[in-house]
């Protein structure tokens, strides 16, 4: 037998290989190292934190392959980056660069106000954000190895993320309780690909690695999502811009792995230094909400 | 019988599932007293950077040099660099096998792959020979091996991808992520 590469596989198992860990959003290659020591399982490359895209305003974009490279020779951990909603030629590039993973992130600007990438015609694999469990299967359905919560990014505010990972939860739940004669409505009704709502009623969770995301800030949130049942979490604006990066990033590692331990929890959420600011989401105006992006 | 599964990061669900599915009884291990009473322990895949940096933080470096001197361990992938001397960068190491390994040896992830394997230990299981599907991601490779470690599986290209020595294995590929549980019964028979 030849060696296969690129199988849907090789993409569901590298998220396997994170689960339980932290993915946290880097713009330097020392963050990146600094990430990496603190015990990520991952960094995601951009140019700029959501809470910056948010603040400046602007079109957002695929980051400088040039940074990105730099940041895959700084960390020997998977290096991912993100590209806009649909624009599948960032995807073909970040794929020739050779990150480890792409997430289709609506933190960007969107560039396909109708379609998603089409994730089965590329090797490298794809996370993708969603509110719900119809919009996660619609991901899966294109071929999207891992699913995030999309939370509110670059607000600090984990209202969104909780919402977001109740729903797809809540929805499981849901599904596993159905007589057989009522699954077909009910994936009409969450818009879900037919089979894919089988798979998972069957499965009891998704198809697919699920994380949280957006809006994720301190240990007690983190710990916070793992109690709520997703696979591990995305921390993005919540540690740089917070007063001590290195410290916050080990902590939100530790209660991570620890997340049942209240005692653990306490110990290391003491003497952080300052959280990232953060932002209310109900004082966001709705059109300037970063998660209604996505179709 | 109880198996304990390193559950600092990775795939410990996978292999949790495959255990129980023998009928053997398995426990997490976060902190060094749930290695008390155990008949044996797998190293889970997992970035082998974060799971030595926690098994530091938490104190469980030294016990589990201890337990793997007195019982079985079996790393997959990251486990299997957690149980090298050797992995030519300055991160923490149990060091218990005598193997040298090289992370990310094949490559990035566009470069993971999947490949059936000739596992000639397992025939001891049953009589046939089928092959082993090996499961290769962002994988390790094990670039040499010490004088009392055996080698159980090689690439076409010859090079090593799992290893013995005594009670501890190493794999740089995962059988957790298969549906055969054939590496999972050998490492039960290596622990009795």
């Amino acid at each position: 037998m030849e060696a296969e590469k690129g199988t849907f596989k090789l993409k569901l198992g590298l998220a396997q290989m994170l689960k339980g860990g932290v993915i946290m959003d880097v713009v330097t290659p020392e963050h990146a190292k600094i990430a990496e020591e603190a015990g990520a399982v991952a960094v995601m490359a951009l140019e700029r934190v959501p809470a910056d895209i948010r603040a400046q305003g602007g079109v957002a974009r695929m980051s400088d392959p040039e940074l990105i490279l730099k940041i895959m020779d700084t960390v020997s951990i998977p290096v991912m980056a993100k590209a806009r909603i649909g624009h599948f030629v960032e995807a073909q590039i970040l794929e020739a660069l050779g990150v480890d993973y792409i997430d289709e992130s609506e933190v960007l600007t969107p560039a396909d106000e109708e379609h998603h990438i089409n994730k089965r015609a590329f090797n490298v694999p794809f996370v993708c954000g969603c509110r719900n469990l119809g919009e996660a299967l619609r991901r899966v359905g294109e071929g999207a190895a891992m699913i995030r919560t999309k939370g509110e990014a670059g607000t600090g505010d984990v209202v969104e993320a909780v919402r977001h990972a109740r729903r797809v939860l809540g929805d499981i739940r849901k599904l596993q309780n159905l007589p057989d004669e009522e699954v077909m409505a009910f994936a009409k009704e969450l818009d879900a690909p037919y089979e894919l709502v089988l798979e998972t009623r069957k499965l009891g969770r998704l198809p697919v690695v699920n994380f949280a995301a957006g809006g994720i800030a301190t240990p007690a949130d983190a710990a916070l999502m793992m109690q709520l049942g997703v696979d591990g979490v995305f921390v993005g604006s919540g540690i740089f811009k917070s007063g001590d990066p290195a410290k916050r990033a080990a902590a939100i590692v530790k209660a991570t792995t620890h997340y049942n331990d209240p005692k653990i929890l306490a110990e290391v959420s003491r003497n952080l230094g300052e959280p990232m600011v953060g932002r209310q989401v109900s004082d966001i105006p709705q059109q300037d909400l970063i998660a209604d992006r996505g179709w | 019988m109880k198996i304990g599964v390193l559950a600092l990061q990775g795939s410990f669900h996978e292999h949790q599932y495959i255990l129980e599915q023998l009928g053997v009884d398995t426990v997490q291990v976060r902190l060094p007293h749930q290695l008390d009473d155990l008949n044996g322990l797998i190293i889970p895949g997992g970035e082998s950077t974060t799971i030595g940096k926690l098994a530091v933080d938490f104190g469980l470096f030294e016990p589990l040099q201890r337990f793997g001197n007195k019982h079985a361990i079996w790393g997959t992938c990251a486990g299997s660099i957690f149980l090298s001397k050797d992995a030519h960068r300055n991160q923490p190491l149990l060091g218990l096998m005598d193997i040298q390994v090289e992370r990310n040896a094949f490559g990035r992830q566009v470069d993971s792959f999947e490949i059936d394997l000739d596992i000639p230990i397992l025939k001891t299981l049953n009589s046939q020979n089928l092959p082993f599907h090996g499961i290769f991601i962002r994988a390790p490779l094990i670039e040499s091996v010490g004088k009392d470690v055996d080698v159980l599986a090689k690439l076409a290209t010859g090079r090593i991808v799992a290893a013995q020595q005594g009670t501890l294995l190493a794999t740089s590929f995962h059988p957790e992520l298969t549906e055969d549980d054939r590496f999972h019964r050998y490492f039960l028979e290596v622990a009795q």
